[in-house]
């Protein structure tokens, strides 16, 4: 019952959050210099012409109803239509943002899987040789660029090994194991990062929860180091896990734009580039605005598992 | 004596000690640590924080250990439970518990003798207690830890364990996390926690500084319990004298890493014979015949590796002679009570005034 009205709540305060996002959005993309009409119209286009399609395309509009008008298909789930082909926003998002988030998502769970562990032994380790090892991996995936380190994968695992495709997606719709052998290089690339963030702040919280009174209470009672880490060691710990692995969704999701420009996959960071560069605002804005939906329902459901995790803030 | 009215006298617990002893030969006792020195750092940077560290605890004793803060009260009790960090501590002397040297212990076998033979609370009982878990939950895993019975029996003695430190609705407050408890509800959670597998002795590190004036009373009590009716001898840490003398039998005063003097308490508290405890005393309240000012110790305890040759306490000591400045061996008393001071024949230190 609690945790229902704490979900209503929280859903509560999303709203305000989800305005301003897409006020954001939408003043950003009027930012963007040149003109879609002019664009649209051709290089020999007259004046007149220009003027036509503004009218048409209703960008002659006071801006605010332009963005009122926009608003209220949104909340009913139209996101209008390209400016360039005509078709409707939502289905060309729905269409390549299985791509963007398959990478995403494989490339959060490489990051866990590989981090949390290293993370741990580090810690466990700490101030030896596996210590050091770790940690200097780590910031070193931190300083790497991911779109170089993404060319090197694929000049060495695909175009020399052959292991891999060097570009393109499968829909994963279509063929499941496809996908993922497409996926797999890039989501590595974009888990790079991850990885590093999590070892680190993992090391970090886990030699803060060992050298931590507590850790010596459960000592003098004669509770063994194995159940000291992976008891209560982990669970402490797993508060501080959850909030890496939202930051690391959302830097994850964001540099999927420069790896999918790296590795040719048509995802939604693509779509961004290739609507900006031909000046499509209104796709633009359809896919920005879906993306900061999926962060911040991602961010809502860290929240929530927070509040379940943390005997104490449930209280809050 | 300022003893509870329901303690019996410390003359009665010595006499019933001394009768003990003549049934079954010389006992030895619970605790007998001799010659303890701990130093941190590897051997060249090597500091000593204690040397010579030799007292007994009987069993059923509540031994009082004091002394200003940076004495090595805490490292001393921490070594009993062999919870400083192994690589970087060296030991000298033995320490033994039952007869066996716990210096010579495998980290395996220490676990089997903490918090199942010795049990220890500290001082911060909010940061000493893990926030992620309910108090119940982290009574039952010492009892499991120790013993082989499923989550029900081990439920069952938790919540023993919560009444028998005075914790009302023990069933209830079982379910409870440690931030949901008061400071002194949580000191108790955490001394239930300490005795649940019924140790036979227990260190309590400063378990009340952190707690007001009444709560502070309060755990005083549930700690007097413990050692009169379920005879559980006490190694009680504090830097405050007056609680000492309050609860224990005997006292040890440690000043710069070293003990400087030890007896039965009320002899100590009467006649103190180490110009370090006098001092104590006469600081405080409760013994100071003028209240209005209260004289204390001038200077600072020095830190370790900086240790003087001679009298460690010298620099501070309003009796300190020229012969004070050569190392001062630990002299017994007829009465088996032990001064480091090579003047305390000829001097007639204050003590408690009633
Ligand atoms: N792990 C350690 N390494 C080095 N020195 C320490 C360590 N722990 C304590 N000390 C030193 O030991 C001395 C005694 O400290 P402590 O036992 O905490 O005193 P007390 O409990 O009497 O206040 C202090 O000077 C402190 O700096
Ligand atoms: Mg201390």
């Amino acid at each position: 019952m609690r945790m229902i009205r704490l979900i209503g709540w929280r859903l509560l305060q999303v709203v305000p959050v989800v305005l301003m996002a897409t006020v954001a959005i939408f003043a950003l993309v009027q930012m963007v210099p040149g003109d879609p009409a002019a664009v649209i119209a051709g290089e020999y286009a007259t004046a007149d012409n220009i003027a036509a399609i503004r009218q048409e395309l209703g960008l002659d509009r006071p801006v605010w109803l332009q963005y009122a008008t926009w608003l209220g298909g949104a909340f009913q789930g139209d996101l209008s239509d390209s400016l360039i082909t005509g078709l409707p926003v939502l289905d060309e998002v729905l269409r390549r943002l299985p791509n963007t988030l398959l990478l995403a998502v494989l490339a959060l769970l490489i990051s866990i899987v590989v981090g949390v562990p290293l993370g741990i032994l580090a810690a466990t380790k700490s101030e030896t040789a596996l210590d050091r090892a770790a940690t200097s991996i780590a910031s070193l995936g931190v300083a790497v660029p991911n779109f170089w380190l993404g060319m090197i994968f694929v000049a060495t695992l695909s175009l020399g090994l052959g292991w891999f495709p060097t570009t393109g997606a499968v829909p994963i719709t279509q063929d499941f194991w496809g996908a993922l052998h497409h996926a797999a290089l890039p989501a590595l690339t974009l888990a790079t990062a991850g990885i590093a963030e999590i070892t680190r702040q993992l090391r970090s919280a886990m030699i803060e929860v060992l050298s931590s009174q507590y850790a010596r209470t459960l000592r003098a009672k004669g509770l063994s180091r194995a159940s000291i880490l992976w008891k209560h060691g982990l669970r402490n710990v797993s508060l501080t896990l959850l909030t890496v692995i939202g930051l690391v969704f959302n830097h994850t999701l964001g540099a999927t734009v420069a790896t999918e420009a790296v590795f040719a996959i048509p995802g939604a960071g693509s779509m961004i580039v290739s609507s900006a560069v031909s000046k499509d605002f209104p796709m633009v804005q359809g896919i920005v605005f879906v993306l900061v939906l999926i962060v911040i329902t991602m961010n809502l459901i860290i929240d929530l598992l927070y509040v379940m995790l943390d005997p104490r803030a449930a209280k809050k | 004596m300022l003893s509870q009215a329901s303690k019996p006298g410390p003359e009665a617990a010595r006499l019933g000690a001394v009768r003990d002893r003549a049934v079954a030969g010389p006992a030895e006792p619970l605790l007998d640590i001799r010659g303890l020195g701990i130093s941190f750092g590897r051997a060249a940077s090597r500091t000593a924080v204690t040397r010579d560290i030799s007292f007994a605890v009987e069993k059923g004793q509540c031994v009082g250990l004091v002394g200003e803060s940076g004495c090595g009260k805490t490292v001393t009790g921490l070594a009993l439970m062999g919870l400083l960090p192994l690589s970087g501590s060296h030991f000298d002397g033995e320490v033994l518990f039952r007869g066996e040297n716990l210096l010579r212990l495998s980290e395996r076998q220490w676990r089997s003798k903490r918090g199942r033979h010795i049990g220890m609370i500290f001082q911060e009982p909010m940061s000493a207690l893990d926030p992620v878990f309910t108090i119940g939950e982290q009574i039952s895993e010492t009892l499991r830890a120790h013993f082989r019975i499923n989550r029900k029996e081990a439920r069952e003695r938790a919540i023993d364990a919560l009444a028998k430190v005075g914790i009302p609705d023990p069933s209830v407050r079982y379910e409870a996390y440690p931030h949901e408890l008061s400071g002194g509800m949580r000191q108790r959670a955490m001394i239930a926690m300490a005795i649940s597998c019924e140790p036979a002795l227990l260190i309590a590190d400063e378990p009340t500084t952190a707690l007001d004036v009444t709560v502070q009373a309060q755990i005083m009590d549930v700690l007097a319990d413990l050692n009169q009716r379920m005879g559980m001898a006490i190694l009680f840490i504090s830097h405050d004298l007056g609680l000492v003398s309050q609860a224990c039998d005997r006292l040890v005063t440690m000043y710069a890493g070293e003990v400087v003097e030890s007896g039965a308490i009320d002899d100590v508290l009467v006649e103190p014979r180490h110009p370090y405890t006098s001092g104590l005393l006469r600081s405080l309240p409760t013994f100071s015949p003028r209240k209005s000012r209260l004289p204390s110790i001038p200077g600072r305890v020095p830190k370790a590796g900086e240790f003087p040759h001679g009298c460690r306490f010298e620099s501070r000591c309003a009796h300190a002679r020229p012969r004070c400045r050569v190392p001062q061996p630990i002299h017994t008393l007829p009465t088996g009570a032990h001064v480091r001071c090579c003047r305390h024949e000829e001097l007639d230190l204050p003590g408690v005034t009633q």
